[in-house]
């Protein structure tokens, strides 16, 4: 049987340039592919964080016309702000420590790092509104 | 109970480097994380890994520098600061030195990262698609779109 596997997912961002700079300087992402086509007014722009190079996320700039209507653009970027748009689960091995260093680094979190069925968990948003889980899970936990 | 091995310490040093190589990470740093001594640490990661913390650092930090130029169209200068060098003099010696050409010379002989963007079809297609007042309308009185 053929194997499918996530290569990318992606987020919408209402200003890629503040989306990089937080995905790299305060999450700790790296940029994996960065490339401008102006004659199609595109940017692709990729971070993953260091050490699982097969997986990363797409910080994709909301298109306007033609593409997409101003009212739909509108209704992305509200529902983006509002964290309603998708969430981001990373994993982490400390929790507690990727949490102070995030935050030191300015990340905002929305819920501090506290016990649940599963592990430790915490949460923030990025600067667009994304919601992001940042967990460690309990070792008996299966990690499937 | 079974001690835990010392390359379980060094592996902690080993992949500080490899999250944080963007940063001025010192071997002190390193030695820290591994919770040895510097000239212990040094001495120990040369051992196990065969190459000494500080040729570590900066062959991760080539390897990315080599991606970036790869996949992305950012400058040679830029690069040298994202993987977490300082002087474009020697960044550039260093790289010339491992990957046989500067590293302009280095992304010219590959294809463009152009090549790897990969544009939805829906960006691909809104320069031939006709404005918006002149398409079809349907029996409502709607619209026709396509969404991205």
């Amino acid at each position: 049987m053929l194997m499918i596997k996530i290569a990318s997912a992606q987020l919408w961002v209402h200003d890629q340039e503040a989306a990089m700079k937080y995905w790299t300087e305060k999450v700790g992402m790296e940029v994996r592919e960065d490339v401008s086509m102006p004659e199609l007014q595109f940017r692709w722009l990729t971070v993953g964080p260091p050490g699982q190079d097969d997986i990363s996320i797409v910080l994709m700039a909301v298109p306007g016309e033609p593409v997409m209507d101003e009212a739909t653009k509108k209704q992305v970027l509200d529902l983006t702000a509002k964290g309603f748009a998708g969430t981001v689960f990373l994993q982490t091995d400390d929790c507690q420590k990727s949490y102070e260093a995030m935050k030191s680094r300015g990340v905002e979190f929305t819920e501090e790092p506290h016990q649940m069925p599963y592990g430790i968990d915490c949460g923030f948003r990025d600067p667009s509104g994304n919601s992001v889980r940042l967990t460690q899970l309990a070792e008996s936990w299966p990690n499937t | 109970m079974s001690q835990v091995p010392p390359a379980r310490y060094l592996m902690r040093a080993r992949d500080l480097v490899d999250s944080r190589y963007a940063e001025p990470i010192t071997v002190d740093d390193l030695a820290a994380a591994a919770g040895l001594s510097r000239a212990h640490f040094s001495r120990m990661f040369t051992r196990t890994f065969g190459e000494s913390p500080r040729a570590y650092l900066q062959t991760r930090r080539l390897e990315r520098a080599a991606a970036l130029l790869r996949h992305t169209d950012r400058s040679v200068a830029d690069i040298c600061v994202m993987v977490g060098l300082q002087s474009v003099g020697s960044f550039t010696t260093s790289f010339a030195r491992v990957y046989g050409l500067p590293p302009a010379a280095y992304r010219a002989s590959l294809p463009p990262a152009s090549m790897y963007a990969r544009v939805p079809s829906c960006i691909l297609q809104r320069d031939t698609r006709p404005p918006a007042d002149t398409r079809v309308k349907t029996a409502y009185g709607e619209k026709t779109r396509s969404q991205g």
